[in-house]
């Protein structure tokens, strides 16, 4: 058959190809696989800088020496670690992940790590006993180097050691000459733009194995330099101003949504992630109770507190539930209609002193008075306020460039059934309204919330890289107005009520902002802020907070919510310190240090 | 008479029929050569394993379990394949679907399903059967040469499964299964002028489908063949060394377990796909020649049973099978020696890999059944 025909013709060319390959070029490739002289070997790409806004250094490449075996030419494997053991310190441990590597699929030919950071001392003295150690050799490469170390380290995020997993998600040929790979923050979400593309070179080799020349060269492509909104000063003085406290601060530019400061405490230092720790180093940080490894800003989630009540606050208005002028009789506690539970204010006493007295919506913030957002959330549509607190960035993440930004959560009945099986009741909304209950955020949330205020309703959306070198820079658009029913007077009242919460002094007991004791004296700027508290335990019925009773992890965390100068923000800015106590006796001076920093150096510059 | 007498004696060993070997419905011819290739197979991988032996012996017994599978697919009647191909197609085509979602990534591509502690398998394979077998049935009732209607019906039994395999992506192994169909359509008659049409309609297209169909490492792989120092890290990096392997072996090759390319891991592949390379290498021209032969008398054998058939489905499934087979040997030998640019396809009967082999053999089951049992 006609098939047949057509099928040995092509065995024939199949054959044809094997002469020629075979009996024509045999010289050829005799020669180039005697002692394999051809050899190919990857470039590694140098990976991208990051830098703050002012051109800070935060993530840099640095030579580094390191200890190198190609096993194909040592002979005796464990031979030659023992020569080399008689000349350099190595631990066992080092052995151990060389043989772990050695065993893992690699390029033949490829020195395989056993020491990384060598000193000077012991370069030489492998350099002095070089022609007793075939098949040895120092290699040198670019390795990653955080030069703010643990200042940064959330912000940036580091790299790591790449995984078997890594390796199969993405294209090994990319990846060829690279054993780091971001995997936090910053460093993460831009790897593909940090990382460039690796370079080859084909080299001809004597019989030891060294290069004898250079055939072609194809050079690696760099990886893409960023810039960051990040201001290195700001934040050392956001580390600072926590001191030894656990807390996170974020502080975001309200006009581009650029992330100014980005803290997590306590910190670690990346470095040491990529110089290699010990065992029980590595478990000390990733065991810690403190948990230094994780980011606070961006994925701690805690109840707001009296930070929302602006949400609530404005809701109330926009659904026509309050007015700015309602006032009401706060008496230190509430109850629902019908209702037996006591729901108390902050000021409430055993002996039934406490309340505000008569507020209005303006005074109910700058004083904090529960007893008035109870009532607002005990009459305002669950599911009106939860959409509504949507818009502000709750239960969502705004960011533009983190992608693992946690989204909290804004409980409504939907949501109540699927987890909690039961069906909404008032008392939820109540608590609600003083950002209690279910309710969860992060700072990163708190601050793109605080920055809406500053500009007056308009939403921004955090970003952290400004710039990447060789785009055209794109300035971040501010999206229109999110929320309706609200007018610009509705928002100039609730940035009024802010500013009193810290400037409002001398009105006698308690009839000043909550924070104005604090910060509010001797101040050179306008401020506007909104202190909470988040309580942590459930205190009973009948009994009040006793702070040193209550273990360490069940104080409650405090909030300060802030932007300045009011007329024109620069800064918008949230403070937690974990169980830290009071919003106003704790975080507000926190944020009112990193302010200050803040504007005192731009007015510096003027 | 007296011949035809004689055949209905037991025991008889004079006449072909009662061989033991006809009863069990195998071909002598076609399984003699097929051994001859296994056994050239597990010789090579013998050397190629070096010292991890395990991999020989995992093959060896899948061998001995293909050739079990062999014997079972021999025994199945053809119309029992017949009324069997729709279903099993169209569990194919589910299964491919299932490996599009849920199947598991390896080196970036999702083309296995898992059945956990159980084993792991790529419904691919089992479209390189259940592809010509749906063809074969299609065009069983109707009257051949195909006319425009049914070829269209047919085109789309080859194309929805080749587009899902290619989802995966496994550009290879789609255009096979697809050639493999179109083979089944040129045995039912269809007019060579069609199949020039279609290369002109590709040729022009060409340009088109560069751009847009095609990924970036698929172009790179083209554009390698031509230059393969273009890619030295990537694809290059294969040919170079099989083609290094290949050459250096001259004529009578370097002997077995003397190949210093493959043996030092520089021939990437070279249990799997790359396996001739190590063929060339150790034994030589001569060597090469010879599985050629082999292989080739296969194909004839092959042929020659289909045709002597006794059903148009029996024919056009055993022929598409065997040009199946062609076609995968001819795809791989030309990829290790840089005539074609690299897929992952494996060399047939002796790359290391079980999957590819239990397909193989069921289909050399099912080619002596389509000749050894009667009509129905």
């Amino acid at each position: 058959m006609s098939f047949f025909v057509i099928v040995v013709l092509c065995v024939g060319v199949l054959a044809a190809r094997f002469v020629q390959l075979q009996v024509y070029e045999h010289e050829s490739y005799q020669y180039r696989s005697d002692k394999n002289r051809i050899q190919v070997q990857p470039l590694a790409p140098p990976r991208g800088l990051i830098f703050d806004r002012n051109g800070v250094l935060l993530a840099d490449n640095r030579p580094s020496s390191a200890l190198g075996i190609v096993v194909e030419r040592v002979g005796d494997l464990d031979v030659a670690i023992q020569q080399i053991k008689a000349i350099v310190t190595l631990s066992e441990e080092q052995i151990e992940q060389f043989h772990e590597r050695v065993k893992r699929s690699r390029r033949p030919g490829e020195a395989i790590v056993l020491a990384d950071n060598l000193a000077e001392a012991d370069i030489a003295a492998l350099a002095v006993n070089r022609h007793r150690l075939q098949g040895v050799e120092v290699i040198t490469r670019l390795q990653r180097y955080y030069p703010e170390a643990d200042i940064a380290a959330h912000a940036v995020g580091s790299v790591r050691r790449m995984t078997e997993r890594d390796l199969q998600q993405r294209d090994p040929a990319e990846y060829r000459a690279t054993q780091f790979i971001g995997k936090r923050g910053v460093e993460a979400y831009y790897e593909s733009a940090l990382h460039g593309r690796p370079g080859f070179q084909q080299v001809e080799t004597d019989a030891h194995g060294r290069v004898t020349r250079i055939i072609d060269i194809d050079p690696p492509m760099v990886g893409q330099n960023l810039n960051l909104y990040l201001d290195t000063q700001l934040q050392r003085a956001a580390v600072a101003a926590l001191g030894q406290r656990r807390g996170a601060v974020v502080a975001l530019d309200p006009k581009t949504g650029g992330v100014l400061a980005l803290v997590s405490k306590p910190s670690y230092d990346p470095n040491q992630f990529i110089a290699g720790m010990s065992e029980r180093e590595f478990r000390s940080l990733s065991e810690s109770a403190y948990l230094p490894l994780f980011n606070r800003a961006t994925n701690g989630q805690y109840a707001p507190g009296s930070t929302f009540k602006p949400v609530v606050g404005l809701a109330g208005i926009a659904s026509g539930v309050v007015q700015w002028d309602t006032k009401i009789e706060d008496r230190g506690s509430f109850r629902l209609a019908g209702g037996e539970r006591e729901y108390r204010d902050w000021s409430w006493t055993v002996d039934d002193s406490g309340g505000q007295g008569i507020v209005d919506l303006r005074k109910a913030i700058y004083r904090s008075s529960n007893v008035y957002f109870y009532d607002v959330a005990s009459r305002l549509d669950i599911n009106y306020l939860a959409q509504f607190a949507a818009d502000f960035g709750f239960g969502r993440n705004l960011a533009v460039d983190i992608g693992d930004a946690s989204r909290g959560l804004v409980p409504d009945p939907e949501w109540k059934i699927g987890a909690k099986g039961e069906k909404w009741y008032q008392g939820d909304s109540v608590n609600m309204g003083i950002g209690q209950g279910d309710l969860l955020v992060t700072p990163l949330q708190i601050a793109t919330y605080v920055a809406m205020i500053a500009n007056r309703g308009r939403v921004v959306r955090p970003q952290m890289v400004m710039s990447r070198a060789g785009d055209t820079k794109t300035d971040a658009q501010l999206a229109p107005e999110q929320t309706a029913n609200l007018s610009a007077e509705d928002w100039q009242n609730v940035v009024a009520a802010m500013e009193d919460v810290v400037h409002l002094g001398g009105q006698g007991f308690r009839g000043n902002g909550t924070a104005w004791a604090y910060i509010g004296q001797r101040i050179g700027y306008r401020m506007a802020g909104k202190s909470g508290t988040a309580q942590v335990v459930e205190i009973r019925q009948g009994e009040e907070y006793n702070e040193e009773e209550l273990s360490e992890f069940r104080r409650k965390h405090a909030w300060f919510m802030a932007f300045a100068p009011v007329e024109d923000p620069q800064i918008a800015l949230a403070v937690l310190v974990e169980n830290g106590g009071g919003g106003s006796s704790v975080a507000a001076p926190v944020a009112r240090e990193i302010i200050d920093s803040y504007l005192e150096r731009s007015v510096a510059m003027q | 008479m007296s011949m035809d007498f004689q055949r209905q004696l037991p025991g008889s060993k004079n006449s072909a029929e009662s061989h033991w070997l006809y009863k069990l419905h195998l071909d002598p011819l076609l399984l003699v050569l097929v051994v001859a290739v296994l056994a050239f197979g597990l010789m090579v991988l013998f050397s190629a394993a070096g010292d991890q032996s395990r991999l020989f012996d995992a093959q060896f017994q899948r061998v001995l379990v293909a050739m079990a599978v062999l014997v079972v697919a021999a025994q199945l009647p053809p119309d029992l394949y017949f009324r069997w191909a729709p279903f099993v197609y169209f569990l194919g085509l589910f299964l491919l679907l299932l490996v599009l979602m849920v199947g598991v990534k390896v080196k970036g591509s999702q083309r296995w399903l898992e059945i956990p502690g159980l084993l792991r398998f790529q419904p691919s394979e089992l479209m390189k059967i259940a592809v010509p077998m749906a063809l074969a049935w299609y065009l069983q009732q109707r009257v051949l040469p195909p006319s425009a209607k049914h070829v269209f019906f047919s085109l789309l039994i080859i194309l929805l499964p080749a587009l899902a395999i290619a989802a995966q992506p496994d550009l290879g192994t789609a255009i096979l299964v697809a050639g493999a169909g179109m083979a089944v359509l040129m045995l039912a008659g269809l007019s060579w002028r069609y199949l020039g049409y279609a290369f002109l309609l590709i040729a022009a297209a060409a340009p088109l489908l560069w751009q847009f169909a095609l990924q970036g490492y698929q172009r790179q792989r083209i554009i390698t063949l031509f230059d393969p120092e273009s890619d030295p890290l990537g694809a290059g990096w294969n040919i170079i060394q099989s083609t290094t392997a290949i050459g250096s072996g001259g004529v009578f090759g370097k002997g077995l377990l003397q190949g210093t390319q493959s043996h030092l891991d520089f021939l990437p592949e070279a249990r799997t796909d790359f396996i001739i390379a190590v063929v060339g290498e150790e034994l030589g021209l001569v060597g090469v020649l010879c599985l050629l032969l082999l292989y080739l008398g296969i194909i004839a054998r092959g042929l020659v049973l289909a045709v002597s058939a006794q059903s148009t489905f029996a024919r056009l499934f055993a022929g598409a099978l065997t040009l199946t087979f062609f076609i995968y040997l001819f795809v791989n030998i030309a990829m290790v020696s840089g005539l074609l640019p690299v897929v992952g396809v494996p060399l047939p009967l002796v790359s290391y890999g079980g999957t590819s082999i239990i397909t193989l053999m069921a289909s050399f089951g099912i080619i002596m059944s389509m000749r050894t049992h009667k009509a129905w």
